[in-house]
């Protein structure tokens, strides 16, 4: 009997404990994940107003911008039909380049600038991240010349380094 | 003709293994000796003939065969040669060949090191290990096999990606894949196990030795990686709950409950059955892994060019591995029995404890790995799960554990005493306390994680300690304290090591978490920067020439206190064959703090010459990260060779 009392108890105090693990973990999920928007998406307001998401495109060819301290940064992120400003403070990863793909991860301020905590780097030169593909096939479907338009950018080599030495 | 060669003794392989599998498992069931008798031939075949081919690929690669398609993939003339051999490894094909010599190998160490175990268990091993490299035989053989030619050949190789042009590059897959595959072996005990029926301790004292050498491997697998990505990914973390990252943490943290199940098993015959899932669910995990890193599923460094029918096999092969056993698992379950009973506080219940913590952790990562792949699937939407969710699980759940291994050698088997438990404690408690009060004000301010973290830390090291000078009295007899210190067992001094490698780990954790300093700036030359007191003067850029690249050189002046330590020299580096830059940082490592310098970008690109972005780093107690890894790994490693572990069934000694 006292046996079986006990491995009662056992088995209650196991899954009530489960039980508050699992809302806990769960919560913990909701909060901290990101969701993905298009440039698009975000222009057309559907993005979340103080919540972290990430954006993902092209950056356009000929909008870095670096402030006098040298490390503040910005650039658009166009899926080719809308573009988004991106602040930026920090340094870019190795493969960040105008003209090349990008996700990266932040919240809009009220000016509708996208203010960037984090930019994602890409693991090769020929690689896309598979969400900024994405962002760039959607606005392809909806047609190019819906919004503000530009032609798909030219890709550019990353950084000049000298011919020879 | 050498690789043709090598795709040949792949398909004997093939042949090898599967019947070999097949005989030995059935000769088993129906006791037939000959068939039995296949398994030592068999295993021993199975390992010359992979090892054969994998010999061939590496001669492509040294060789610059540019007409084998993987090592033009992989490889260009101008690579160094040690990045030649340890290209092999540096794509999918070439890894999935590694993974494969070394279930292979494992297998061969099997047959030689178990002559303790009864004829038709070994077989049975050498079996179900039999049947899991004719699984990625065939694996590698139609979807990935790195033999194919390219005809015409290339004149040069496209050569390796940059990024793993690196020393860490030659020794962290190996080691991780080491790791992985070794629990194959528990996992073939587990089913050997079930087929026989005979789940008893004894399986358990076979099957601990080679679990622990897996997760050794495993463990300082992970290591490697962390410390490559904290100083060739150039950005300074050392653990970014990337998928790829998280992939190798859960069979990791399913086989350090498997080593614990294990020991409830071994001494007291309990949890046969759980340890029988644990040891499935820890190899399934690390199939896991080997399907979500390399079927494209997750883009990330290791993930290679993505083909939809790798991933698909891979899952197929999940799928009958976790089905066939958990089958077999239905099937003999009920037959099994518990083992003895145990009190509420007791040794078993807080190893239950420990186990349920685990697995509840291994969950976690799960979910957070998996969820933003469901959700992409039912489409959804795009999401991503970041460190922070990771972070907000991991601390609650790793508190009561870190908090138990102080606990644990305290407690005896069956029914354990609070009170007395309380009372040896005490004093450990209040000094772990006050320390964890009172040592963050030498660093900064006092937050709630950095004074868990070290209570964590002095908490796991006194229990330790204490641990230690109780036992050696308790079997102190005539001798003197010292002597019995060191007579204790291989088996505790590895578990005290192992808990206090946890302990520098978490020490490192907490206060590189907490009082690390970073900044991005603008350097000219003759501008300096100081964090925490070390203070860097950045010289200038110089163009240097490395075998395959071109890099920007920067030249900066360490000081501390206005005394000039050391030069530093970060670079940042062009490969000729694919323009691709990267970041090499430049690190002064010490064991209280690392400094940390980083070339970020020319402000202006056409003059790369005179301003950079940098960044610069202060880190205190990074290297007890890495550390506190190492001792777990070495306390593992001593636990492993314990001497019972090497009784043998027929030694003439315990006979006479």
């Amino acid at each position: 009997m006292r046996a079986r009392h006990q491995r009662l108890l056992l088995i209650t105090g196991a899954l009530a404990a489960l039980a508050l693990i699992a809302f806990f973990v769960f919560s913990a999920l909701n909060d901290n994940m990101a969701f993905f928007y298009s440039p698009t998406d975000v222009k057309e307001g559907k993005a979340p107003k103080n919540k972290l998401f990430r954006i993902g495109g092209l950056v356009e060819t000929g909008s870095l911008t670096r402030q006098a301290d040298g490390v503040t940064l910005s650039f658009v992120v166009t899926d080719t039909r809308a573009r988004i400003n991106v602040h930026y403070k920090g340094i870019l990863p190795d493969l960040f380049s105008e003209g090349k793909g990008v996700v990266t991860q932040g919240r809009l301020n009220d000016e509708g600038i996208f203010v960037a905590q984090e930019v994602l780097a890409k693991h090769d030169e020929n690689y896309m991240p598979p969400e900024a593909a994405q962002a760039l096939q959607k606005a392809h479907e909806k047609g190019v010349g819906g919004g503000t338009s530009e032609s798909a950018p030219k890709p550019e080599p990353a950084l000049a380094l000298p011919p020879a030495i | 003709m050498t690789p043709e060669l090598g795709h040949f003794a792949l398909i004997l392989a093939l042949l090898v293994a599967a019947s070999t599998g097949v005989l030995a498992l059935w000769g088993a069931q129906k006791n037939r000796a000959p068939w039995i008798a296949l398994a030592k031939p068999g295993a021993l075949a199975l390992a010359l003939l992979v090892t054969f081919s994998y010999l061939c690929l590496t001669w492509a690669f040294t060789q610059n065969d540019f007409s084998v398609r993987y090592v033009a993939e992989q490889s260009n003339s101008l690579l160094p040669l040690v990045y030649r051999v340890a290209g092999v490894w540096g794509g999918h094909e070439g890894s999935l060949l590694l993974w494969l010599l070394m279930l292979t190998w494992w297998t061969l160490l099997v047959r030689l090191f178990s002559r303790a175990l009864p004829e038709t268990m070994r077989a049975r091993v050498i079996g179900v290990l039999c049947l899991v490299a004719a699984g990625f035989l065939l694996f590698i053989l139609c979807t990935s096999n790195p033999f194919l030619r390219l005809l015409p050949g290339v004149p040069e190789g496209r050569d390796l990606n940059p990024m793993l042009q690196d020393p860490g590059l030659v020794i962290h897959p190996p080691l991780l894949y080491m790791g992985y595959v070794g629990f194959s072996v528990a996992y073939a005990f587990a089913v050997a196990a079930l087929m026989s029926g005979k789940l008893d301790a004894a399986w358990a004292r076979w099957s601990r030795p080679w679990t622990m050498a897996a997760w050794v491997f495993l463990t300082l697998g992970i290591a490697m990686g962390s410390w490559w990505a904290y100083y060739e990914l150039g950005w300074g973390g050392w653990w970014f709950w990337d998928p790829v990252e998280n992939a190798s943490f859960m069979p990791w943290l399913a086989g350090t409950a498997l080593i614990h199940s294990l020991a409830v098993t071994e001494k007291r015959g309990g949890f046969k059955n759980w340890t029988v899932l644990l040891a499935v669910s820890t190899f399934s995990l690390s199939l896991l892994g080997t399907f979500l890193v390399r079927s494209g599923v997750l883009t990330s460094v290791h993930a290679f060019a993505s083909d939809p029918s790798r991933g698909i096999f891979i899952l197929a092969f999940l799928v009958v591995v976790i089905g066939a056993s958990l089958a077999l698992f239905v099937w003999r379950a009920p037959k099994v029995g518990l083992g003895g009973r145990f009190g509420l506080f007791s040794r078993e219940s807080l190893l239950l404890t420990n186990n349920v913590l685990l697995v509840v952790a291994t969950g976690t990562v799960l979910l957070g790995t998996l969820y933003p792949l469901i959700i992409d699937a039912l489409a959804v939407g795009k999401i991503s799960v970041g460190p922070p969710y990771f972070n907000a699980v991991f601390v609650p759940i790793m508190t009561p554990l870190l908090f138990l291994i102080g606990v644990g050698p305290f407690a005896r088997w069956k029914q354990a005493s609070i009170p007395e438990i309380a009372r040896l404690l005490k004093w450990a408690l209040a000094v772990a306390i006050i320390v964890a009060i009172a040592l963050p004000f030498a660093y900064g301010d006092w937050t709630p994680f950095v004074g868990l973290g070290i209570f964590a830390a002095v908490w796991i090291v006194l229990t330790a300690l204490l641990h230690l000078i109780r036992q050696a009295r308790a079997t102190q007899g005539s001798g003197s304290f010292i002597a019995s210190i060191l007579k204790q067992p291989r088996h505790f001094w590895g578990m005290h090591l192992a808990h206090i490698g946890v302990a520098v780990f978490v020490a490192g954790v907490t206060i590189v978490g907490g009082y690390e300093e970073e900044k991005d700036v603008k350097m000219a030359p003759g501008d300096s920067v100081s964090v925490a007191g070390n203070t860097f003067r950045f010289l200038g850029v110089r163009q240097v020439k490395g075998p395959n690249y071109l890099a920007w050189q920067g030249d900066v002046e360490l000081s501390k206190n206005d005394r000039f330590q050391r030069r530093l020299l970060p670079e940042k580096r062009i490969y000729h064959s694919s323009a691709m830059p990267m970041t090499e940082a430049a690190i002064d490592a010490g064991i209280l703090r690392d400094v940390y310098v980083s070339l970020g970008e020319p402000i202006d690109r056409a003059h790369p010459e005179t301003e950079w972005a940098m960044r610069v780093y202060y880190k205190p107690l990074v290297d007890w990260i890495w550390g506190g890894c190492i001792l777990m790994a070495l306390g593992g490693l001593i636990a492993m060779l314990d001497r019972r572990y090497r009784i043998r069934r027929n030694n003439p000694k315990a006979v006479s």
